[in-house]
């Protein structure tokens, strides 16, 4: 146990620390370029049809410096002081927490009043100048990144501004990604014009498999009787092919993409689960109060970040050792004054507990309200990690998959190293030789709770991140969590990971034929027939003992 | 003509518990009824129409309740998900009385319910044909949460799922049957159910007569399934039943096939909840899929632990006291009723296993025998597998 | 009155049970190893063997509690009883009683010896069924025989030990089969009873087969006439009581430890 929680603090300090890097945009002081200076006072009060020159001024002056005032500018977040007429950046959080910061360094600027600020009016025409000017900075002057980025941009938009840069970009362009990117685009070019037949079947070569959007769209275009129809049968035939492949690219994507959502709904069912099976495979009992252990898990997140509102970033890694006492004690108080008394008889202990849990929802929709509460996610874990145009595994679920395995890990661990574990085992297999052999097992049990409830607070954590927190939040689980155990088998830690895995990656490839309920009653239907031929799960428990 | 002597013989030998039953509640109905339609408003002992539905509900209540005792009390088999059987039957007198609605819904359609209307369905989906007969309204309330109970009993007990599995998995099976009911593709009203009943049977649902009528009915109702739970739990039937709570592979190796007995409780337990949901709904006025909810089967429960499983009286005491426990909260402090309910659960379980029925049996026998009260002990006992 | 159409095997080659090459193993472990063994219509025989040596597997496989590996086991000539579940075999006329008496404690006495009758088991015959004349003076002979005739209407919970074996002895012979399996029948006995039940069960042997698991040695030479030794999941031995205790190997893995 101690070792667990020491286990859970060495992680949590690591995983800060490496948050600890800044990561601010480093730029230059360009108050005092004298060039730039008038240009940026000017922006303040200048028409909008001056506007659409002075950008392309700033531009020439400023170069990739610029960057980030065009970029908030365009988000409409470029704001300037009414009485000095210097300029700010503005944002509002999801929250609605307003930061006022220096537009070129990036620094919180405390001592504005966000109230006072004046914004930079932006309209549709400009903001379509600014884009082309930030790709044109980015492309010729950006990282490799920015001016892949870029190249991909002027992809659905290759007017002739935007092929000049292109073409100007490609000569001294070194790195192969980004050249691929600017080749793609220049062919996308020469398929639309008039060139000569074998150009342009070296171009729809280049576009072969390619998964950008607005490659498939030109390709289908001149599939397409009411698009530009091609007409010469070989070009054709390429573009066909072409097409094929980027389909069966794209369908392939599409899989990986159902498999990943698949395994992200195992892993929370995973998180969701594995407590459930330490108890039950312990003690024979069920806890139909687990559910709101998740629930409380979830709450304890919220509240941590009611209490600190100035570390949402690190509020998660106070939040699941948090959890894990909340849930873990709760547990824990369940089974010394209620499980302890109903001596193992498993049906009242169910009833017993349904009531508890009864209890803890009503009490969190007293004290929260009985509405949704929003749980803010740290930026660490929002975003997502782009693999292609067509695959992209949001950041959120993919922390959430590797947290339940390094959970299951450790639980795994638990049972097989340590004495606690020894203990649990051996009461799981014959409780009364265990009882016999001097262990205790009324502590036992009570840690073992402890632990089961404490996952599931730390499951809680994680489903904070992914759904609603609201009263109702456990009762969704509780089911799904049981069928988990029963599929995987009772006893047996690797059955529930199996289970939760199969079963969550089953039903999210169902999801697509038949809706999600459907896809969930097919499930559980699926589970009762299951059972009829191995009643004891996937990986039952054997030997005499499992009698 | 033999069986008949038998019956009569065994009505005569359990005489004192189903007489006290019946006559309680004859006399209670009657009461009621009477001081509803014959008392003036004004009076003091008038009961209004309001109570006798409130009354009617309860019956019904006590119905599901008996339907859950049968089987868990005198066969440990806890069923979490009877709401099921009940909502079914429920959403099949829902559907008659929907159809008996005809051209007077909002929509005025003379063919379609107004749901249907609003879904913009051309036709009755095949599901609906012959619901507007009352004789095969009735016929379909026992036939699909019958064959419902038939298919999951044997496929739950022929592959020996007991103890907690099964009731987890009867909770999936009411869990499941809610999404779909709450799906609009179903055909079933979606989120809203049925509802806005107009008549049954010719008779107009909003009148005093009717409601009282449907009052009656359920009270003899519930009087012949508590006769024929009786009668089958005093019979050697009863007895093989006890013995499958007690020990089933006992039972088993003295050649009982126990799943055939299971299968068998447990689908005249579904039709008599079945039976309850039916009379439930013309009363109520709405049928819903909330009636699925895992919650209100796990309530059902909770009265029979509250008057004492295993003892059928018990269970009708325990479902009338703990709703009008539901109904006096709900109205009074309606958040303190779940506190109330999850309280109730715990308390029960812990300091009353026997329920009340327990509690009145030890009051009424004192100290003279330990014997019986072992007896007592092992019926509110658990199967320990 | 329905009977079991099937109550009577094929014993025309004096032999009731056979059992042939069975093997049984929970997870890796053999608690049967290709065990052959033989039973005559009408004998007493004793199982005895070690912890562990696959006395109280054998009855499972036996009474279809148990699923085996490979091997056969018939009842009579003709019947297969691997391909019967618990309850057809008990219908079978093969009766059991367990290690630990296991008795209906909610029932009284007299139902559970009711329960245990040798009639229709179906779910509407028990609904209906009423006990005859002959079934109840059945009833009545076989209170008398187990001792129990005084605590006929009171639930079997408040017995003791010893009655709830005896109980449960009852419960089998109420029922009338032609093969008897009794595990540890006098275990938490007192002297007198134990001999009480030594004479029972011989004088039930001729009529009936019985086969007996016991651990108390000295039981065992008062009944058995021939006694098998059950070593790791097969036949270490046969033979009479005073052709065992002589066995070396017998002597060596299980009689050796006693003292």
């Amino acid at each position: 146990m101690r070792i667990f929680l020491l286990l859970i603090c060495c992680f949590v300090f690591s995983t800060a620390a490496a948050q600890q890097a800044p990561e601010i945009d480093q730029a230059e002081p360009v108050d005092d370029n004298a060039e730039l200076s008038p240009l940026l006072l000017e922006l303040t009060d200048a028409n909008l049809r001056r506007m659409l020159s002075l950008v392309t001024e700033i531009e020439q002056a400023g170069g990739r410096m610029v960057l980030p005032l065009l970029t908030a500018m365009q988000d409409g977040a470029l704001y300037y002081q009414a009485d000095s007429r210097k300029l700010v950046e503005r944002r509002e959080s999801d929250g609605g927490r307003v930061t006022v910061s220096d537009v070129f360094s990036g620094v919180e600027r405390n001592d504005v009043d966000p109230e006072s600020l004046e914004q930079v009016r932006i309209n549709n025409r400009l903001r379509a100048v600014l884009q082309a000017t930030i790709a044109r900075i980015r492309l010729l002057q950006g990282s490799d990144a920015e001016r892949a980025q870029a190249a991909q941009i002027m992809l659905s938009n290759l007017d002739e501004e935007n092929l000049v840069v292109l073409n100007e970009a490609i000569v001294n362009e070194q790195v192969p990604a980004v050249a691929d990117m600017i080749n793609v685009a220049l062919a996308m070019n020469v398929l639309v014009t008039d060139a000569p037949q074998d150009e342009r079947l070296a171009a729809v070569a280049t576009l072969h498999g390619n998964l950008e959007g607005p490659v498939r769209n030109l390709l289908r275009s001149f599939m397409d009787e009411l698009g530009r129809n091609e007409q010469d049968p070989e070009v054709r035939a390429a573009i066909e092919s072409a097409l094929a492949s980027i389909e069966r690219k794209v369908r392939f994507y599409e899989l990986m993409e159902q498999a990943f959502y698949g395994l992200s709904l195992g892993s929370v069912l995973l998180l969701a689960a594995i407590g459930l099976a330490v108890t039950f495979g312990v003690m024979g009992v069920i806890n139909m109060a687990h559910g709101e252990m998740l629930m409380l898990g979830a709450y304890t997140t919220y509240v941590v970040q009611l209490l600190m509102p100035e570390f949402i970033n690190y509020s998660l890694w106070v939040a699941i050792p948090a959890a894990f006492m909340v849930s873990g004690l709760v547990g824990m108080f369940i089974q010394r004054f209620v499980i302890r008394y109903l001596n193992g008889r498993p049906l009242e202990t169910l009833l017993a507990t349904f009531g508890i849990s009864l209890i803890l929802q009503q009490a969190v929709r007293t004290i929260f309200s009985p509405l949704n509460r929003l749980v803010v996610s740290p930026d660490w874990m929002s975003g997502s990690w782009d693999i292609n145009p067509v695959l992209s595994l949001t950041n959120n679920r993919l922390f959430i998959l590797l947290f339940s395995i390094i959970v299951f890990v450790i639980l795994l661990w638990i049972l097989k190293k340590t004495s606690l574990g020894l203990q649990v085992r051996a009461v799981s297999q014959n409780r009364d030789m265990a009882k016999a052999m001097g262990i205790r097992t009324d502590w036992v049990d009570a840690m073992t709770f402890g632990l089961g409830s404490g996952i599931a607070g730390i499951a809680g954590v994680a489903l904070s991140q992914l759904t609603n927190v609201g009263p109702n939040l456990g009762q969704d689980y509780i089911i799904d969590s049981f069928m988990v155990v029963v599929f995987g088998g009772v006893g047996n830690l690797w059955g529930t990971l199996v289970g939760a895995f199969s079963l969550g990656v089953a039903n999210k490839f169902m999801e697509p034929a038949t809706g999600a309920v459907l896809a969930k009653i097919i499930t559980l239907v699926f589970i009762i027939l299951f059972i009829q031929i191995r009643p004891k799960g996937l990986f039952p428990q054997k030997g005499r003992a499992a009698e | 003509m033999s069986q008949l002597a038998d019956i009569w013989g065994e009505l005569r030998r359990g005489s004192n518990t189903i007489t006290l039953f019946v006559v309680v509640l004859f006399v209670a109905t009657l009461v009621a009824s009477l001081s509803n339609l014959l008392l003036p408003e004004s009076s003091a002992l008038h009961v209004s129409t309001y109570t006798i539905t409130l009354l009617g509900k309860y019956l019904c209540y006590a119905m599901l309740a008996l339907a859950v005792d049968v089987i868990w009390g005198y066969c440990g088999i806890l069923s979490l998900g009877h709401g099921a059987f009940f909502a079914l039957g429920g959403y099949a007198m829902g559907m008659y009385l929907m159809r008996q609605i005809g051209d007077r819904g909002v929509y005025g359609n003379p063919d379609l319910p107004d749901f249907m209307v609003f879904l913009n369905w051309d036709s009755l989906p095949w599901y609906w044909f012959g619901m507007d007969q009352f004789w095969f309204a009735m016929m379909i309330v026992a036939l699909v949460p019958g064959l419902l109970a038939l298919v999951f009993g044997w496929l739950a007990f022929r592959s020996r799922v007991t103890g907690v599995y099964l009731s987890i998995m009867t909770q999936a099976l009411t869990y499941a049957l809610m999404l779909a009911f709450f799906r609009n593709e179903m055909g079933f009203g979606g989120n809203n159910g049925l509802t806005d009943f107009k008549e049954i049977a010719g008779f107009d649902l909003s009148a005093d007569n009717t409601r009282v009528g449907l009052f009656v009915v359920t009270a003899i109702l519930l009087a012949a399934v508590f006769i024929s739970s009786q009668l089958i739990m005093r019979s050697r039937l009863g007895r093989v039943l006890v013995s499958i709570r007690d020990s089933e592979a006992r039972a088993r190796f003295l050649g009982y096939r126990t799943d055939h007995f299971k299968v068998w409780l447990f689908v005249y337990s579904a039709l008599i909840a079945a039976l309850a949901g039916a009379l439930y709904v013309p009363q109520v006025g709405i049928i819903n899929p909330g009636e699925f909810s895992p919650v209100n089967s796990i309530e059902i429960v909770v009265w029979v632990a509250v008057g004492g499983r295993g003892t059928l009286y018990g269970a009708v005491v325990g479902a009338i006291l703990v709703s009008y426990a539901k109904t006096r909260f709900t109205s009074l402090v309606p958040e303190s009723w779940i506190f109330m309910l999850g309280a109730l659960f715990v308390f029960v379980t812990i300091f009353l296993p026997k329920g009340l029925a327990g509690l009145l049996k030890q009051k009424r026998q004192g100290k003279d025998s330990d014997g019986d009260d072992a007896r007592t002990a092992r019926a509110a006992g658990e199967e320990t597998a | 009155m329905r009977l079991n159409k099937m109550t009577t095997p094929d014993v025309s080659h004096k032999v009731i049970l056979y059992i042939e090459s069975l093997c049984v193993s929970f997870d890796g472990f053999k608690a049967l190893n290709n065990l052959s063994l033989y039973i005559n219509d009408g004998e007493l025989r004793c199982l005895i063997g070690a912890n562990g040596a696959g006395k109280t597997t054998l009855m499972d496989v036996i009474t279809g509690k148990t699923r085996c590996d490979s091997g056969q086991v018939y009842f009579g000539q003709s019947v297969d009883l691997l391909r019967h579940d618990e309850a057809a075999i008990a219908r079978l006329g093969v009766g059991r009683k367990f290690q630990k008496p296991t008795v209906f404690e909610a029932l009284s006495v007299a139902e559970n010896l009711e329960l245990s009758l040798k009639t229709g088991k179906g779910v509407w015959f028990t609904l209906l069924a009423k006990l005859d004349s002959e079934q109840r003076d059945r009833i009545d002979a076989v209170l008398t025989t187990i001792g129990l005739a005084a605590l006929r209407n009171r639930p079997a919970g408040v017995l003791s030990h010893g009655q709830k074996q005896w109980l449960e002895i009852g419960m089998l012979l109420v029922s009338d089969p032609r093969l008897m399996l009794i595990d540890e029948p006098v275990a938490g006995m007192t002297a007198q009873e134990t001999e009480k039940t030594a004479e029972l069960l011989t004088s039930l042997a001729g009529e009936r087969t019985v086969v007996v698991v016991e651990h108390d040695m000295e039981f065992v030479r008062s009944i058995a006439r021939t006694v098998t030794v059950l070593h790791q999941g097969s036949v270490l031995a046969e033979g009479t009581m005073d052709q065992i205790q002589s066995n070396p190997d017998v002597v060596e893995v299980y009689l050796g430890e006693e003292p």
